[in-house]
């Protein structure tokens, strides 16, 4: 919606495809904030931001793109502060603003306080601003329209997609000089996930089936504290009211993994030191499978008052009353830092044509279905709303630019729309075929299992073979609706394949990496190793080939930060 | 016709917390709901994310609510 904003308001002609009503995006969800070096409660810079997040990164960040991010979001902050997002106020006036994990001052020094927020509400908030903003300059909403595959042609240039009306079941192509994708992130491939249900990665896997790359799949952001069976978020605010983890046997188990920061360390440290203790059989429960967040000793009234939302969905998904009683937890999945694999002008780049990074011609990716990168091998709290937003104006600008120099639509394939029509042929006449819902659940299980926060050689070999059968299944699956008009059955085996290309490319690419980095911790290479690894996986859907291209180390004006130990 | 599978899309949201408190809904709830109950169902699932979710975590005898019973109070127990 930024960079269709960008468009209406350059009197372009903008068409936004949405699944659901656009403020219904999963953006809702975020409740943290957004970071930007604004100064305004301790002393920052956006030079210092830039630090955190190479640092957050485990340094597979592209550091021209993080260079650019950070000195872009003051003015991104503000530009939304004048549209009318509500942002919350210090008695000076100024934009409040909280501290988050991972934020640093002066290179690594004491906390620094960085992300701007609207009370619990900045998801929402932001949703509804930049809605309002393109309606009023006429931007072309089509709700409840699911894009289903990419139109290419014969250079490989993008023009545009075939999409489905959910209402009416009719497919439809639509022709774009140039088409953006911001379709989101697909943790609903793990069956513990903190993202909601249309997170089906739908653009990664469009992209993908017409021969682009996906990079850094390996990579995937595990919250540690969702609730056990829900996966809904408990935000790290419960831990610094005092809130703490404990294990089977009443133990403060994070005082062994993190003296210093304990239950606050980041969370991909917590998250494996939770996973451990349940390997060693140190979890809760029946199936010794969870832990428990204790908060009972902050008391009722802090409780109440201050985490009342927490309470809410533990009493609500947990069945427990966090007044009187721990809330069953488990690391979760939560964030993809992989992606389509974009330059920091939102234009997709691969290595189709004689260079590793050729811009494919028509085609944008932002947000969490692109990467960038600026998050690396592990993203930090609220720097992913400062993400979509700096890089939905960027792509916004570039596609204008773009557009100038093309100013008459390509010709359009006859063969369009046929790889979706196609795909829509077989889900029909498939006779005795496979249950969505099962396929889909052997495919989180086998991504839980063989792909989860730690990853062992064997575990990962054997889901390769698993998760090659599941997509063999989903290649068979069957529907017994078969009519139009609103046929979510349809809907959901489509999403399937879907979930199928997103799970196929994050288990061979974990696989491969053969090294410690970030979000993607193997048993049998504890370290990370700059020798070797310090590249960005690409992995091609049609042959599930892998290939590397190096990181980009050389920020734009500044610097270069060399790769250190990343210790907190 | 095809008013439940509309309801089952619309019950998609972008919080997953609404997400499985709505589809448990409609595998528990739906099917028993008169013509007026369908109403309020769709004019609840109208509301943005986080207002629905407050209306449903929140069980205050607020006045604007009177007119969604009974199907708000189904929502809040499950
Ligand atoms: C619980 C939770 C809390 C979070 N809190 C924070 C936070 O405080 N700060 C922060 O910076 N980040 C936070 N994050 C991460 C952040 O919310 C997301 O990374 C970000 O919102 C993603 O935005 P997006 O625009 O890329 O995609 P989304 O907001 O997910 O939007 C994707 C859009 O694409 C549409 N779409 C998808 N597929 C198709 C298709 N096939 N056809 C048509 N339309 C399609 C969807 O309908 C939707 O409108 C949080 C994440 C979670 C899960």
């Amino acid at each position: 919606m930024r960079a269709a904003l960008q468009l209406s308001e350059a009197g372009l002609k903008v068409a936004v495809l949405s699944k659901v009503f656009p403020t219904r995006s999963h953006t809702v969800a975020a409740q943290g904030g957004i970071a930007a070096a604004l100064g305004n409660v301790t002393e920052d810079n956006w030079h210092w931001h830039m630090y955190d997040t190479v640092k957050g990164s485990d340094y597979l960040g592209d550091q021209d793109a993080i260079e650019f991010m950070c000195r872009q979001a003051g003015e991104v902050v503000y530009e939304l502060e004048h549209y009318g997002m509500p942002f919350d106020r210090l008695e000076n006036g100024k934009i409040y603003q909280r501290p988050f994990g991972g934020q640093s001052q002066n290179f690594g020094g004491a906390q620094a306080t960085r992300s701007c927020a609207v009370a619990d509400r900045t998801g929402h908030a932001m949703l509804h601003t930049l809605y309002q903003r393109n309606v009023r300059a006429n931007t072309q909403f089509f709700v409840e329209w699911m894009a289903l595959d990419l139109i290419r042609d014969e250079h490989g240039d993008v023009l545009g997609v075939s999409a489905l009306d959910i209402e009416t079941g009719e497919v439809m192509i639509l022709q774009a000089r140039a088409t953006l994708f911001a379709t989101g992130g697909g943790a609903r491939i793990f069956s513990a996930s903190t993202n909601a249900f249309i997170n089906t990665g739908d653009g990664l896997a469009m992209a993908a089936r017409a021969g682009v790359p996906l990079q850094d799949m390996e990579f995937w952001q595990f919250h540690p504290t969702g609730v056990y069976g829900a996966g809904i978020l408990i935000s790290e605010a419960v831990r610094g009211e005092g809130g703490y983890l404990l294990n089977k046997d009443g133990e403060r188990f994070m005082e062994r993994y993190a003296p210093h920061a304990k239950d606050l360390a980041s969370r991909d440290v917590v998250s494996r030191a939770m996973t451990t203790e349940i390997k060693e059989g140190h979890g809760c429960g029946r199936d010794a499978d969870h832990l428990l967040l204790k908060l009972d000793h902050l008391g009722a009234d802090v409780i109440k008052a201050r985490l009342p939302g927490i309470r809410e969905i533990a009493i609500k998904f947990a069945h427990a009353d966090p007044v009187r009683e721990p809330i069953p937890v488990v690391p979760t999945a939560h964030y993809m830092m992989g992606g389509i694999p974009t330059n920091f002008h939102g234009q997709v780049v691969a290595p189709y044509k004689t260079g590793p990074e050729e811009v494919v011609q028509g085609f944008y990716a932002v947000g969490e279905c692109a990467c960038v990168s600026v998050h690396g091998a592990n993203r930090l709290g609220t720097n992913s709303l400062l993400d979509i937003l700096v890089f939905g104006r960027a792509a916004g600008n570039q596609i204008i630019e773009d557009l100038k120099r093309n100013s008459h639509h390509k010709h359009l394939p006859g063969d369009a729309a046929d790889k979706a029509l196609g795909r829509l042929a077989r889900l029909d006449s498939q006779k005795d075929g496979e249950n969505v819902s099962q396929v889909g659940d052997m495919l989180r299980k086998t991504m839980q299992t063989h792909c989860g926060v730690f990853r062992f050689a064997d575990l990962l070999k054997q889901g390769v073979d698993k998760i090659s059968e599941v997509a063999q299944r989903a290649r068979n699956t069957e529907i017994r609706d078969k009519s139009r008009v609103f046929n979510t059955a349809r809907v959901e085996a489509l999403e399937l394949d879907n979930l199928v290309e997103v799970a196929v490319a994050t288990m061979v690419s974990a696989q491969a990496r053969t090294e410690s980095r970030g979000a993607h911790a193997r048993d049998d290479f504890p370290h990370r190793d700059d020798d070797k690894w310090l590249k960005h996986t690409l992995y091609f859907s049609e042959d599930r080939r892998l290939d590397y291209k190096p990181v980009r180390l050389k920020p734009l004006t500044v610097e270069s930060f060399p790769p250190k130990a990343r210790t907190y | 016709m095809k008013e439940r599978e509309r309801a089952r899309w619309r019950c998609r949201r972008g919080l997953l917390e609404l997400d499985i408190v709505l589809q448990r809904f409609m595998d528990k709830h739906y099917a028993t709901l008169d013509e007026a109950g369908i109403r309020q169902f769709e004019t609840l699932l109208d509301f943005p994310d986080t207002d629905l979710w407050h209306m449903i975590v929140q069980k205050d005898e607020d006045e604007g609510k009177a007119g969604l019973q009974p199907v708000l109070h189904l929502l809040q127990s499950i």
